[in-house]
């Protein structure tokens, strides 16, 4: 009990729990772009990933209850701690000088609220079907949800397209502290691995952002139709 | 060289403060900062007025009692020094020089320059100590120390506790400061038996006193006067889920005290 407590109420436990979900949500980051990427083998096999996902509810429920559960501590911490942080320097310089910190690591909480934002535009696009309800009516000559089309005629809309590379370019910045400061938080860096693990998080980060983004500007390129 | 002086004068917590401007002239580069703060206090006592009040003891880097942000950084532009070991060379002829206390809700100001940083003092008697039975010294070598973690206690114990770390986080968070001092006993034979009680006691404090919380971005490690590196505070983490899970072996509440 105390030991839950603490990691409820202290600094470093909030800390933790922010780690530990964020270092799940990156892993779904990472499985949502493969399973994206999969638009550049044809309709036939993001299609048939779409269906094995949409007739397989004991992997498909268990990981948006899990993610919306991991989503829920991380913005539920990540306020938390705005707000303590805030409080903690309630006087301000009159000279900013910034030392040392890169912007990402800066502006985490604004970086994150913004991709609510969008992950929420993103689910009731596609997920929800709420901004196209017409894509609930696309099937391929196998009978499944054709995923293809309704990606293809989605990105088609530069609005869409648009809102989504800043989306995943704001994903991208947050990563590439987040994915560095998670293994921080809990406690796995020390002088060896420091290097290798802020390498990582770059690296991962472009990764992230060029892999995603390849999917809208293929699709406004014509590449994929 | 002549600079000029945008200082932060506050009478004392309750009263509101204010920037003024004081003309330094005929300053010696090669003094330090705080020498040439006497040197224009001398003045303004001559002229009557008010000199400005700052924290000073050592003067020679390893007391931690000198502290403000000078244009902006704490302990001002040079690395790896404090503010009696920053001389006037690191700053332009004609220069103008703003010069604020350390900013934190956990270090509330006193006057002037000076903020009270009793909080760490608090942090350090929650756990950054060893209970021994005191009597003779003991023999040499009677405790062996690995020299890794020999060395590593030393980095954490070259922490002298002025703040700098909390100055110049965006968070006002003390985990450098914390996890140095934590680090340097948990590293230790001395120090084991205590390690998990001792991590936990003094993050509680820590959070108590109203620092905030770790975004790593390094602002602290880059502006410590002795170098103290953030992966000191990667170890405290590690120290304080061991200690939350129990490993080690060894219950946090068998020694000392509650």
């Amino acid at each position: 009990m105390n030991m839950l407590l603490r990691l409820l109420t202290s600094s470093l436990g909030k800390k933790f729990l922010m780690a530990v979900t964020g270092a799940g949500l990156f892993l779904f980051v990472i499985g949502h772009l493969l399973g994206n990427l999969q638009i550049f083998l044809g309709p036939e096999a993001v299609n048939r990933y779409g269906h094995f996902l949409q007739t397989t509810p004991e992997i498909l429920w268990p990981a948006r209850v899990g993610l919306l559960a991991f989503v829920i501590i991380h913005i539920w911490t990540s306020i938390s701690l705005t707000l303590e942080n805030r409080a903690a320097r309630a006087a301000r310089y009159d000279v900013k000088e910034v030392v040392a910190a890169t912007l990402a690591s800066r502006t985490m909480i604004w970086s994150g609220l913004i991709i609510v934002a969008f992950v929420a535009f993103h689910l009731a696009h596609y997920t929800l079907l709420i901004v196209h309800p017409e894509f609930r009516d696309l099937h391929d000559a196998n009978g499944w949800h054709d995923i293809y089309r309704m990606m293809v005629l989605g990105f088609s809309n530069y609005w869409v397209s648009g809102f989504y590379v800043l989306g995943i370019g704001l994903l991208s910045i947050h990563l590439s502290h987040g994915a560095s400061a998670m293994f921080q938080s809990l406690g796995l860096k020390n002088e060896a691995y420091t290097c290798a693990i802020d390498g990582f998080a770059r690296v991962a980060a472009v990764i992230i952002f060029l892999g995603y983004i390849s999917i809208p500007l293929a699709v406004l390129a014509g590449v994929v139709k | 060289m002549n600079v000029k002086l945008r200082v932060w004068r506050q009478r004392d917590a309750g009263t509101p403060g204010r920037f003024e401007t004081y003309e330094a002239k005929d300053i010696n580069p090669n003094m330090s900062f705080l020498e040439m703060l006497d040197v224009v206090n001398e003045d303004l006592t001559r002229r009557g007025r008010e000199p400005i009040t700052f924290d000073h003891d050592c003067r020679e880097g390893i007391c931690g009692m000198c502290s403000c942000v000078i244009n902006g950084e704490p302990h001002g532009p040079e690395n790896k020094v404090a503010t009696c070991q920053t001389y006037m060379r690191s700053f332009r002829d004609g220069e103008t020089i703003t010069v604020e206390p350390f900013r934190a809700r956990a270090f509330p100001l006193i006057k002037d320059l000076i903020v009270n940083r009793s909080a760490f003092d608090r942090v350090i008697q929650a756990g950054g100590f060893v209970s021994v039975s005191t009597g003779s010294a003991p023999d040499g070598n009677a405790i062996l120390v690995p020299k890794q973690n020999a060395d590593l206690a030393m980095d954490a114990a070259a922490c002298i506790g002025c703040g700098a770390c909390v100055a110049a986080c965006k968070n006002a968070s003390a985990m450098l400061f914390v996890a140095a001092k934590v680090s340097h006993l948990n590293l230790l034979p001395q120090g084991r038996p205590e390690k998990e009680k001792r991590v936990l006691a003094m993050v509680q404090q820590m959070d108590e006193e109203g620092f905030g919380a770790c975004t790593v971005t390094g602002s602290c490690e880059a502006v410590c006067p002795k170098g103290i590196s953030l992966n000191f505070i990667a170890k405290m983490n590690r120290d304080y889920f061991g200690a939350l899970l129990g490993v080690g072996g060894k219950k946090a509440n068998t020694l000392t005290g509650a």
